[in-house]
């Protein structure tokens, strides 16, 4: 009795993701690929919508993975270095530091924007470029790099690490290439695609952020949506499926494989 | 000024206020190993951290290695060789690479790092472990490969710091003799630091006794065990008997009867020292102090008796395994003068 108990509630809560979850991204991918969405798949299939946003869209998709990738560059230059230093210092100056850099998790990326605007929009080469938009960014996902590194960083008694890698001769600079980043390997992946995954897909912060010349591919899409065909808003979003899954999945395959066989090894 | 290591006035105070240690003031010779013995929380570890370079002491204490002023040169240039309780081994590299790493840091030629890894890993007998990782090791090969570490940039003095307290009883026995060889061996300065006595005892050329952030006694291994400068020292090392009694005319004066004192010109209440093993169980009429025997313990190698009746509070002590006495039973103690050690004043 419990166990067909069980068995049903699985099957409702499967039943459920597969509702919520993946037929309506099925059906929204479908969408794109028919001639007429109203008229459904009897209007048979065509690539025409996705062409069409290829030669609209092309620019934003470039860019947002331009944006993902410098995103994570700044935040893995800055972020990894911060988490090394707030997990060393400690104390109660390193708490507070922590939680200011974890303050935009809990503002509205409306607000964030809004903040951005009023301080650096006058600087219009600035405001003007993507810059504005992967400040924007690393502002949102810093707090993961920094967060997934330091968790890191305290199962492993990286001061120890640290403190026996100094007694042997080895310079602060030394000692972060040599023990504390190969150490870090599993945060810093995992801080990694997070950070890409929520740059890729950020809508709020960027939608304020963004110029008609510096559109990511969420706001694109958004654009989309509310000025073309649904065919073309739902081939926006197979593009977008077919351009990040595959991205998504190789990085995590990556993050899995260092995890596995332990952090790569330091040159001998 | 000796070749070893000098501490002057050497203090910690941390930002929050607490003291970790008082201004203290140690020499170790060339060649010696000294031992930091005592209770957790009484200053030892700083001490060690403040030689090593990881703490700075208050302004007034200096650090001398072989007579140079090192208080200002940070922990990578002061080429000290230490050893961490938790071993800290790189866990991104093998058993080799963590021991060749001081020497890479060093700018060694590959050859000369692979010839000097080859005699550590002989030297500390590890052996055939060489491309092994770190989560691959047991404890007492950690161990090792943490030691043959320290060792091998040939630093100019090692330290440990309770590098044996993570492992089993009877890995712990077997390591320390294995070090005490390897550090007469190595003819290296070093400092222990231990809350072992028996490691102390085994390791030590000299031990220092410390608590509550100040030294307590520094002797050597047989002077603080035998000779004790306080109650504390008495009680912290070894088993002891602390009695009270009144001295008079080099005698001691006990609830249970008088023992003889050496040369002694106290006079008064006295408190005095007395280890289990010191004293001897005789008959009442061949002894002038007088106690009854209140348990028996046998411990397999010997027995350890509860004596009531000769002070204030029974006494411990301890007998040979065939020994034959009974709970209850009326005994005398014949205690030699030289092993009734007067402390002076009540320090705890």
């Amino acid at each position: 009795m419990r166990e067909r108990l069980l068995f049903a509630a699985q099957l409702a809560f499967t039943l459920f993701v597969a509702a919520f979850l993946i037929v309506p991204a099925l059906l929204s991918m479908l969408a794109g690929v028919t001639v007429n969405y109203f008229r459904g798949i009897a209007s048979g299939f065509t690539l025409q919508w996705v062409v069409t946003v290829w030669s609209l869209y092309a620019d934003t998709i470039a860019r947002s993975l331009l944006i993902a990738l410098g995103t994570l560059t700044v935040t893995l230059m800055i972020g990894v270095p911060a988490a090394y230093a707030l997990h060393v210092r400690g104390g109660r100056a390193s708490r507070l530091i922590e939680e200011i850099i974890t303050l935009p998790l809990a503002i509205p990326g409306l607000a964030i924007a809004l903040a951005l605007l009023l301080s650096y929009g006058g600087v219009s080469a600035f405001r003007l470029s993507s810059l504005f938009i992967l400040a924007g960014h690393v502002v949102f996902t810093l707090p993961f790099m920094v967060r997934s590194v330091m968790a890191v960083f305290a199962s492993i008694d990286v001061k120890t690490l640290d403190e026996s890698a100094a007694s042997l001769g080895a310079s602060a600079w030394r000692r972060f290439r040599d023990v504390i980043v190969p150490n870090a390997t599993p945060g810093i992946l995992a801080g990694s695609l997070m950070v890409v995954t929520l740059s890729l897909g950020e809508f709020n912060l960027t939608w304020m952020l963004h110029t008609p010349l510096t559109k990511t591919l969420p706001v694109g899409l958004a654009d989309s949506y509310a000025s073309m065909r649904l065919e073309v808003a739902s081939a926006y979003t197979l593009v977008f499926f077919v351009m990040i899954i595959p991205l998504l999945v190789a990085m995590q395959l990556f993050a899995d494989r260092a995890t596995r066989t332990g952090a790569p090894r330091v040159g001998a | 000024m000796s070749a070893g290591v000098r501490l002057e006035h050497c203090g910690k105070t941390f930002p929050d206020g607490t003291r970790a240690l008082e201004p203290i003031t140690l020499e170790v010779g060339e060649g010696e190993t000294v031992v930091l013995l005592g209770p957790s929380g009484c200053g030892k570890t700083t001490t060690l951290r403040i030689i090593a370079g990881l703490e700075q002491p208050d302004p007034g204490g200096r650090v001398l290695f072989a007579g140079e002023d090192v208080t200002a040169v940070p922990i990578e240039r002061r080429n000290v060789g230490m050893v961490f309780q938790s071993y800290a081994l790189f866990p991104n590299m093998n058993v080799a690479e963590n021991i060749a790493y001081g020497l890479k840091i060093r700018g060694v030629r590959a050859a000369e790092r692979s010839a000097r890894v080859a005699e550590l890993v002989a030297l500390t007998g590890i052996e055939g472990l060489e491309r092994r990782h770190i989560d691959q090791l047991s404890g007492g090969q950690r161990q090792r490969v943490a030691l043959a570490r320290a060792v091998a940039i040939r630093p100019r003095v090692l330290l440990l710091d309770e590098p044996l307290t993570a492992l089993d009883a009877a890995l712990r026995e077997r390591l320390r003799g294995e070090l005490n060889r390897l550090l007469r061996t190595l003819g290296i300065t070093a400092v222990y630091v231990t809350h072992d006595q028996a490691e102390a005892m085994t390791l030590g050329d000299r031990v220092v006794v410390m608590s509550k952030g100040a030294i307590a006694q520094i002797g050597t291994p047989k002077e603080v065990y035998f000779k004790p400068a306080s109650r504390f020292v008495a009680e912290f090392i070894g088993a002891a008997n602390i009695v009270e009694g009144v001295a008079a005319a080099g005698r001691l004066s006990l609830p249970g009867g008088v023992l003889p004192l050496v040369n002694s010109g106290a006079v008064g209440p006295v408190s005095v020292m007395i280890r289990p093993e010191a004293i001897s169980i005789v008959a009442p009429s061949e002894s002038t102090c007088c106690g009854v025997v209140e348990s028996v313990s046998f411990l397999g190698d010997r027995q350890r008796l509860n004596v009531s009746g000769v002070a204030t509070r029974p006494i411990t002590a301890e007998v040979a395994n065939s020994f034959d006495v009974k709970v209850g039973e009326q005994v005398g103690v014949s205690i030699h003068p030289q092993a009734i050690r007067l402390l002076p004043g009540e320090e705890r």
